[in-house]
């Protein structure tokens, strides 16, 4: 088993060639030519239903490509080598994942447990996001707000080389979406990747190097 | 973090949150019981009835309310979770054991407090010796059942209707456990030997828990 730190089977590449993907028989994504060096942040823009949430979850490895290939910080996607990048990988989707009937802080302790992390890790976290008063509060009685600070906590504790970001702005005040943006920094300041999706292309515009902006499943234009 | 250690730190956190949701403390536990109650309604003020029943009553019982208990953790499931856990590096097969020692306890738990309401209601005629053997039997029995709710709720993971579906997966399939359970008592009423039902219910835990293992990864990939 890795530790934490180990990226020593990890690469840095993370490259589609021609990748599609279907969902329940439906073709979402056609023919997609990605590359993300460490370092970068890409954005993703498109209307909805346009596949980026499920360009996201190919990057995330947690779906296969049907069409071409890809590659994941160094591994096939769709061959077992995922399963030892998938812990380098950091998603935040659109809808917060807690778990409800614990405290902010029992999910970040689970977390950090699950990855082999320092549990020392989760004070400091907390009070980057802002929660350190909230840590006792149970998940079903945060707000959307706190959730998407403890999902950002989760991240800062986790620091993956690959973070994946889904609509991560909407919904949030000024301090929260300065939260975002400070995880982007530090991800690209170790070196990582950051892909951020969203319908609003002046959320990506101000963020990332490159826009690439998909239509029905497919790359329409790359600014 | 080693296999054993995810599989423990999600049974530990799985107990915490049906500690605070009580989902079978009150909910599925109480109307087990009033299922033992309705049963002698049903055959008037027959006591010597009543009291053979008991036992075949209690497994009945058992069985169809303990399918909740063995189901429970499909209905608080859902994808994001799931990907949560894989992004986490969790492995399938330690979430599967994991839910399988949680499980377990709950499901040993509400079988043995149905069993002794079920001693209080009937009063059958219980063998000499009989608490141990009954325990093992139990034991074993709630283990496969768990194990058989877990694995059912993972093949069932992202469809329509999955708890109707997984139900429908566990009745067949809980056969060898209901009757190596249901006649560990019964071959200590009649003197015969119960290492036969005991090792029945030994091979089919273990068969499950191989099959829960070896599937998880493909059954978890399947399920997105």
């Amino acid at each position: 088993m890795l530790s934490p730190d180990d990226t020593s089977l990890v690469g840095s590449n993370t490259i589609l060639e021609g990748a599609g993907a279907s969902l329940g028989g439906r073709s979402i994504l056609r023919g997609l030519d990605v590359e993300i060096s460490p370092g970068q942040v890409l954005g993703v823009a498109g209307p909805n239903g346009a596949g980026k949430t499920t360009l996201l979850r190919l990057l995330a490895t947690l779906i296969s490509p049907d069409q071409g290939s890809g590659f994941v910080l160094g591994a096939r996607l769709g061959s077992p080598d995922v399963y030892d990048v998938r812990r380098f990988i950091g998603l935040m989707s659109h809808t917060p994942v807690v778990i409800a009937e614990l405290t902010i802080r029992e999910n970040l302790e689970h977390a950090a447990r699950l990855r082999g992390e320092d549990p020392k890790r989760i004070d400091t976290a907390l009070r980057v996001v802002g929660l350190a008063g909230a840590a006792e509060t149970r998940g079903d009685a945060c707000s959307f707000g706190m959730l998407r600070r403890t999902e950002a906590a989760r991240l800062l504790i986790t620091r993956p080389r690959l973070l994946l970001l889904d609509e991560a702005f909407s919904g949030l005040d000024v301090d929260a979406q300065e939260l975002i943006d400070a995880l982007i920094r530090r991800t690209i300041e170790q070196e990582g990747a950051v892909v951020m999706v969203s319908h609003d292309e002046a959320h990506l515009i101000d963020r990332a190097a490159r826009v690439m902006t998909l239509s029905a499943g497919r790359l329409e234009t790359v600014t | 973090m080693s296999f054993w250690a995810q599989a423990v730190e999600i049974a530990r956190v799985d107990l915490r949150v049906e500690r605070r949701l009580g989902d079978i403390l009150r909910v599925v536990l109480p109307f087990a019981v009033v299922g033992l109650l309705v049963f002698p309604l049903a055959l008037g003020v027959d006591l010597s009835a009543i009291s053979l029943i008991g036992p075949a009553v209690f497994w009945a019982v058992g069985i169809l309310f303990g399918m909740q208990v063995a189901l429970r953790q499909a209905a608080h499931d859902n994808r994001e979770r799931r990907d949560l856990y894989a992004l986490l590096g969790v492995d399938p097969a330690a979430r599967f054991v994991g839910r399988t020692i949680s499980g377990s306890v709950l499901m040993v738990g509400f079988l043995v407090v149905l069993l002794a309401a079920m001693i209080v209601l009937y009063s059958p005629r219980l063998p000499e010796g009989w608490p141990i053997p009954v325990i093992v039997g139990l034991f074993l029995t709630a283990v496969g059942l768990t194990e058989l709710g877990t694995l059912a709720g993972e093949v069932t993971a992202g469809l329509r209707n999955r708890t109707a579906l997984a139900s429908l997966i566990i009745v067949p399939l809980a056969l060898p456990l209901v009757i190596g359970g249901s006649q560990t008592l019964e071959s200590l009423a009649r003197d015969t030997g119960i290492l036969p039902w005991l090792l029945l219910l030994v091979a089919t835990d273990l068969a499950l828990a191989v099959a829960g293992v070896a599937m998880a990864r493909p059954l978890e990939e399947a399920s997105r």
